[in-house]
């Protein structure tokens, strides 16, 4: 009954926010990462070099596939964005739902942007249906696809020190965030400026993904506040020794 | 095209509907909610042969482009076409298809992947080297010295743990408070982002499925 009050509760803030946000847009706090990741595009499609999202691993159907959501909302207003490029951004994955999807998302940002014949599906790829294959497909694109920034947004595993280290090999920018603890250290250790936790949803906000996009961030800051309260009434309630 | 990207995106939602409260209400939608997640589990096994055919489309793009690793590429589609044929014809219960399978995962697949291991451990090491010279801050100081401190606790010597069992176990139970309640704080936030990147799909904000 809690989560199905959460989720609806959530919902109502989500729709809210939306409607509110479209009226008066918000200015959200400096993310370096981000603020990389908006210069980069201009750069690639002003000095023809290419944008390498990769989306990792996570499947549709577990709870990973959030991050993988989350990186192709970005991706739609990134393929907008660099539509006008002559080197469209390369878009690599780990699971097949995902590389399909990747397609039909970057097919989608192209048609809006009017330039739908610049899309390829081959620039949509799958690389390896294992970490490592997954890693190793990655890493060919990182050194042979003439990349000026690798963003990696999704869920990865430790296999995301190899495509930390092509990247910095290649002396590319890394814009790197994911759901898995393990990944988040490895780019805390390898990455200019990392994204940590939560800071992965907020790719579509950065980007100017929409209303939606920012009402999501309010509505999480709003959330996370319920939740230190609870346990912090939690904490008190346990040391005053009430039954919880 | 319009009409057909309404629809999809109706039906696409009405299932994620479908199958979400089917976890508040097992009684009343359990069986539509399994019975979706099954041709979800069957479209994802027909995503892998796209996916597959995919991957064999841009090695082969390589190869004909003359670009560079277009050769491996091409290695890469043969090796695929053979597997892929001997999976075909002999059956997994044929003693010479199992014989060719084990050959590809003994004597292919676990030592390459076991050597992608050994570079990850040597480039872990060499990033965690690099990262003071990288990015100077209070936080990255903290995280090395926890690390290197966490290694050494935990490392195995021949006179046992360092600073004797019972000092060694409370000081990695110590390390332990910090790293447990850091790392909940930072799921509980990727749980929240989670949830409100899958209502944005249910709500059909976003559209990963095309016609956006």
């Amino acid at each position: 009954m809690l989560a199905l009050s959460l989720l609806v509760l959530s919902a109502i803030l989500l729709v809210g926010f939306t409607f509110w946000r479209r009226r008066t847009p918000a200015s959200f706090r400096l993310i370096g990462a981000y603020e990389r990741l908006n210069r980069s595009v201009g750069l690639a499609v002003e000095n023809g070099t290419r944008l390498h999202i990769s989306l990792g691993r996570g499947s549709l159907l577990t709870a990973r596939g959030g991050s993988a959501l989350a990186g192709l909302a970005m991706l739609r207003r990134l393929a907008e964005r660099t539509s006008v490029s002559d080197r469209p951004p390369i878009v690599t994955s780990g699971d097949a739902s995902l590389s399909i999807l990747s397609q039909d998302t970057l097919q989608s940002g192209y048609r809006a942007a009017g330039a739908e014949e610049q899309y390829r599906f081959t620039t949509g790829r799958l690389t390896g249906l294992t970490p490592f294959s997954y890693a190793a497909g990655v890493l060919s694109t990182i050194h042979d696809e003439n990349i000026s920034a690798n963003i990696v947004i999704g869920d990865l595993g430790t296999e995301s020190a190899l495509l930390a280290e092509a990247s910095d090999r290649e002396n590319t920018s890394l814009i790197a965030a994911s759901d898995d603890l393990s990944a988040q250290s490895v780019f805390f250790a390898s990455s200019q400026d990392p994204l940590i936790g939560e800071e992965l949803f907020a790719a579509g906000a950065y980007v100017g993904a929409g209303a939606s996009h920012e009402a999501s961030l309010h509505v999480q800051d709003i959330l996370r506040w319920l939740i230190i309260l609870a346990i912090l009434l939690g904490s008190l309630l346990k040391i005053v020794g009430a039954p919880i | 095209m319009r009409v057909i990207s309404l629809v999809s995106a109706a039906f696409a939602i009405a299932a994620g509907v479908i199958v979400l409260l089917g976890y508040f209400f097992p009684d009343q939608l359990g069986t539509l909610r399994v019975l979706l997640l099954d041709w979800a589990v069957i479209i994802a096994g027909v995503a892998v042969l796209v996916g597959i055919f995919n991957l064999a489309a841009v090695q082969m793009e390589k190869f004909r482009l003359g670009q560079k690793g277009g050769t491996y590429g091409l290695l890469l589609v043969i090796s695929l076409l053979i597997t892929f044929g001997v999976g075909l014809i002999l059956e997994p219960a044929n003693p010479y298809g199992q014989l060719y399978m084990q050959i590809a995962i003994n004597g292919i697949i676990v030592p390459v992947e076991a050597s992608l291991m050994a570079i990850l451990a040597v480039t872990l090491i060499y990033a965690s080297i690099r990262l003071l010279r990288r990015r100077v801050d209070v936080m990255s100081v903290v995280f090395l010295i926890v690390a290197v401190l966490f290694l050494i606790l935990i490392m195995p010597t021949p006179f046992g743990p360092l600073l004797g069992d019972r000092a060694n176990q409370a000081m990695v139970d110590f390390l332990r408070t910090f790293s447990g309640g850091g790392a909940r704080g930072l799921l509980i936030g990727i749980a929240l982002g989670t949830l409100l990147t899958g209502l944005r799909v249910l709500f059909g904000v976003d559209r990963p499925y095309g016609g956006n």
